[in-house]
């Protein structure tokens, strides 16, 4: 067997896998948006651009996702750094394990359950009953935005928590004494080193979670009570409840293209930060 | 369980029942003081005869797509006993739902629960497997009373079996309303944006939510008339912001008191009533839906058998009886109805009053296809 033919049949299996599971439905998804409703539901092959002329109706959902998940990826990333910081710096190793073990235990469960969970901590048995109790009255926290935001940073926490941790960890502590010698103070220390080196584990989980924040729908679904809308809730109900097969495939090229449009941009953002400090890049 | 048989009262019987719907009881208790235990045992011994199930035969699953808080689940447990067949149950929201799993195809389902006016889209679509009646022995067509019966045959070929009728209305909890109910779609929608606002929900459906907004206008629940419609979109926009939630899941939130208000099915009604009487289970004055439910096969199940089994087996009207015990809802097999206690036969959500039943409409079959209501509903809630 010569190297050329190794190389293909090492590849074969995730080739296979992407062909099959991404190419070819991307390229049915891509066929049917161009398609028109058939009368009882599903697609009618046709070439028209109706679909994607009529995408405005969708705006409300487009203009949510592109707020929610921004925000959602910011305030995990606020809450989970220091979070990271602990664990990769202050912990004594002997902990560490445990503790890092306690961030992933919520993965045992399905985010299914845990949502519900949610449904009863923010209903008005939950959190507001014990606000209600010391004083603080009338406050409504189930199937509101807030809620949904909730859902979003507890469920992708650990996502982000975790490759901020790996570049922490990694960081040779060496670098940390030499700015210290050198008469920085531990503010300008972590300005200047800490979180300069930690970029590449910030930008990955940014990145993750952004992401899968897009396609999000089931948190909205449980948490917002049906009323906070996202493009992924759309595209459930195009397919499952209005049968517009035609229709959600405009939808989600639509959704495709806005997210390869900002990671665009994002990767840039990241490679200018690598360019002006040669030791940082992006994984 | 006890193999011991103890024959209790009917009354009694009810009153333990509720006992364990409330959870006062536990199953194990239940099933002794009622020798319920012991009759499942009976009935399964005394039903596997060859005709009723080829005993062994039939596989050891059925999977049933149905609704939600819609069966007895003891029931379930007596099949599997006298069959071997565990009873998966997949529930849905909306006949919309339904039908989108069996058109895209691999859904799975052996037996599923299609609403009367939905049944000629499967036919057409060649979704629904004609019903072989020489398989359903406990399907006795004169017993259903045919007004909630005719919708499972299309073109003079059986291809549903009724399981139970209801109505679509509202429930409110009285206690936030000055121990007063509400009696029209008007007031609904109209306490919905005041007193209840962040307190009522709609159903995730486009039949009985966008129907109930045409009722507050006085036109047809099914009217796919342009204008009409308009009409009912505007008013769902502008309670949105109004509501507590969009869901046809609603029993938990109106328990647990964060909700006040929702469009309701008569079971669901009959439940909440049950377990908290300040719970009122109203129909709109000026109309609302009333419906039948159907037994159906999709052409794509892998058990058919074990789904004639099934559908045989709820169809007896000792076990019918219980599920209507269970889930509330009228049932239009006479047979059945016999076996009810007085107190159920005479409960009005169950059996409303003639006049209250008649400006109520059963849903008409363009509504499921018409592109505008499916348009208009995602409009209300992506807004």
């Amino acid at each position: 067997m010569t190297q050329q033919a190794r190389n293909w049949l090492l590849l074969a299996p995730a080739g296979t896998l992407f062909l099959v599971m991404l190419i070819i439905p991307l390229t049915v998804v891509l066929i049917f948006s161009f398609g028109e409703r058939a009368p009882s539901g599903g697609v009618v092959p046709a070439f028209t651009f109706e679909q994607y002329a009529n995408l405005p109706a969708r705006w409300t959902a487009f203009k949510n996702t592109m707020t929610l998940a921004p925000v959602g990826t910011l305030s995990a990333l606020i809450i989970a750094y220091p979070l990271a910081y602990f664990l990769a710096v202050k912990v004594d190793s002997k902990w560490k394990t445990i503790l890092l073990v306690m961030v992933i235990v919520p993965f045992w469960t399905s985010i299914l359950i845990r949502s519900y969970a949610w449904i009863f901590l923010l209903g008005g048995r939950g959190i507001p009953m014990v606000l209600d109790w010391i004083g603080i009255e009338g406050v409504r926290l189930i199937n509101t935005p807030f809620a949904v935001l909730m859902g979003i940073i507890y469920g992708y926490l650990p996502l982000m928590v975790f490759p901020i941790f790996v570049s922490l960890d990694r960081l040779d502590k060496q670098l940390l004494e030499a700015s210290s010698d050198l008469g920085a103070k531990p503010w300008r220390t972590f300005l200047q080193v800490t979180l300069p080196l930690s970029i590449p584990g910030i930008a990955t989980g940014c990145m993750l979670v952004f992401i899968l924040l897009m396609g999000e729908y089931l948190i909205p679904a449980l948490l917002g009570g049906g009323k906070v809308f996202f493009v992924g809730n759309a595209l459930v109900d195009l397919f499952l409840q209005s049968r517009n097969w035609a229709y959600g495939s405009a939808v989600a090229v639509a959704l495709i293209v806005v997210m390869l449009i900002t990671i665009t941009f994002y990767m840039r953002l990241i490679g200018r930060l690598g360019t002006s400090r040669d030791d940082v890049s992006i994984m | 369980m006890t193999k011991q048989i103890d024959h209790i009262s009917k009354k009694k019987f009810i009153e333990e029942l509720e006992r364990y719907r409330k959870g006062s009881i536990t199953r194990r208790h239940f099933m002794n003081i009622t020798g319920l235990g012991a009759a499942t045992a009976v009935l399964g011994a005394t039903m596997s005869g060859p005709q009723a199930f080829a005993a062994g035969d039939i596989g050891d699953r059925v999977v049933l797509a149905t609704w939600p808080n819609y069966h007895d689940e003891s029931n379930f447990e007596a099949f599997t006993e006298a069959t071997g067949a565990h009873v998966q149950v997949n529930v849905f929201g909306s006949n919309e739902e339904m039908l989108a799993k069996l058109q895209a195809g691999g859904s799975g389902w052996d037996v599923y629960v299609p609403t009367n006016y939905t049944i000629t889209t499967y036919v057409d679509e060649g979704l629904i497997e004609p019903l072989d009646t020489a398989k359903l022995p406990n399907y006795d067509a004169s017993a259903f009373d045919a007004r909630y019966a005719e919708a499972g045959s299309v073109g003079g070929k059986l291809y549903a079996v009724p399981k139970n009728w209801g109505s679509t209305g509202m429930a409110i909890n009285t206690a936030h309303n000055g121990g007063k109910a509400i009696s029209s779609w008007k007031e609904f929608f109209d306490i919905s944006r005041d007193s209840f606002s962040g307190r009522s929900m709609v159903h995730d459906y486009q039949l009985t939510t966008i129907g109930s907004a045409l009722n507050y206008y006085g036109y047809s629940f099914n009217s796919v008339d342009e204008s009409e419609l308009a009409d009912a979109e505007k008013l769902l926009i502008d309670v949105k912001p109004h509501l507590f939630a969009i869901t046809s899941d609603y029993q938990p939130s109106m328990r647990n008191g964060d909700a006040w208000l929702t469009i309701c099915w008569s079971g669901d009604g009959k439940q909440l009533n049950t377990d908290i009487p300040e719970i009122h289970y109203v129909l709109g004055s000026e109309g609302g839906e009333i419906w039948s439910d159907y037994y159906a096969i999709p052409k794509s199940a892998p058990h058919k058998e074990a789904a004639y089994a099934l559908i045989n087996f709820l169809l007896d009207p000792n076990v019918n009886a219980k599920e209507v015990l269970a889930h509330g809802y009228p049932t239009a097999d006479s047979n059945t109805y016999k076996l009810l206690p007085d107190s159920i036969k005479n409960d009005p959500i169950l059996f409303p009053a003639k006049e209250l039943l008649s400006p109520l409409e059963f849903g008409a079959a363009v509504t499921m296809t018409d592109p505008n209501r499916a348009e208009l509903m995602a409009r209300f809630k992506s807004a």
